[in-house]
Parts: structure tokens; sequence; C-alpha cells
């Protein structure tokens, strides 16, 4: 699983039926400590996720078991909106929409 | 699986429903011989693991086997709390966790 920050939206009219009404949206990867690490990709949202937040997402075959991704053509999923990340060295990365 | 040390914690109040009650870790992977190797993961803990420990995971759609049957959507989970490691010549990785 990855942190990633949610940068954009995608919109598609023709696609595969099962992802008719699922938002899709464009995230940036980021290292715990907040950082870029420069790698887009396109997520389908299962948690109602906005613009700039910090989000977890899973990828790979893992992304169908989310909620309302079973049985779909997704290899990318946001299953959680990040509210802290909490390092050992007591650096807390405040992730938040204020970036 | 791999081997890795648990470096800190991740917060999320709005989540995927299957992911409530499970702790998300954040987790550096490390070699035989206890040195870093890679960049951290974000994995779902299924052992009880706690801050500083070393710790193996398994990555891939295995990785939700750690709940079978349920269907959690994770790509890396912790598996195990190590003990101890053998390696020819000796390794340097210790149990670890918080004194």
């Amino acid at each position: 699983m990855l942190l990633a920050r949610v940068v954009g939206t995608v919109v598609a009219t023709r696609k595969d039926p099962r992802l008719e009404g699922k938002k899709l949206l464009v995230v940036k990867t980021v290292s715990p400590d907040g950082k870029d690490d420069g790698n887009y990709l396109v997520a389908v949202d299962t948690v109602d996720a906005g613009f700039r937040e910090t989000v977890l997402i899973v990828q790979g075959s893992s992304a169908r078991m989310a909620v309302e991704c079973k049985d779909r053509p997704v290899d990318t999923a946001i299953i959680g909106v990040v509210d802290a990340v909490h390092l050992d060295d007591e650096k807390a990365v405040a992730a938040s929409a204020r970036k | 699986m791999y081997l890795g040390k648990v470096i800190g914690t991740v917060v999320c109040t709005a989540k995927n429903p299957v992911l409530e009650g499970k702790k998300i870790l954040v987790v550096q992977p490390l070699d035989p011989q206890g040195r870093p190797s890679g960049k951290p993961v974000i994995a779902l803990d299924s052992v009880g693991a706690g801050a500083g420990e070393t710790i193996y995971w398994c990555r891939g759609r295995e990785a939700s086997f750690a709940w079978y049957p349920a269907e959690v959507p994770t790509e890396a989970t912790i598996v195990a709390i190590v003990d101890r490691v053998n390696v020819p010549g000796g390794s340097k990785l210790e149990p670890g966790g918080r004194k």
C-alpha cells in the first residue's frame, strides 16, 4: 500500500459499464515523510476523498477486494483518507488539505 | 516475504469499512543483515506488531489471506514478529521494540 495525494480528477464518458458511478482521481504518490515520490496514478475512490487530501491507496488484485470494487476492472483504489502519519523519530507528519 | 522494521503509524478516520479496527503501520524493508533496503511501505498489521519491532511481511494478493476468508483490501501485511535471524556471518537484526 502507498500514501498519495489527490491532485486531480478524471472524466470518462465511454468506459467499462462496471466503472459507471465510480469517481476516478489522479493521485501522486508521496513518501511517509510527506515528500513527493513523483509517480502519478489513476485510482478509484471508495471513501469520498477530496482535492489535495492525503490518501491510502492499494494496488494490484487486492484493490478489487475493496468494498465497491468487487469484480470490477480496478487495479488501484483509494481505501482511506489519512489524518496523520506518525514516524518513530518523533516527526509527526500532518497530512491535511492545508498543503 | 520480506524482513522489515516498524517505523511509524498511519491514522485514517474515513476508510473502507473492511479496514475498521485494523492497525496501519509504516514499515522500512530490511535485508537479512539489518540494513534498510528500499523505500518504506504502508502495511496492515495482523499480529499486533509494535513500534520499532522487527517483523516480516508479505506483499501482493496473498497479503489479504491473513484474514481469510474475509476479503481485506491490502497488498502488504505484517504476518510475524521476528525473534532472531540466523544467516552465515551473523545478522545485526534484533527484535527491537520500545523498551
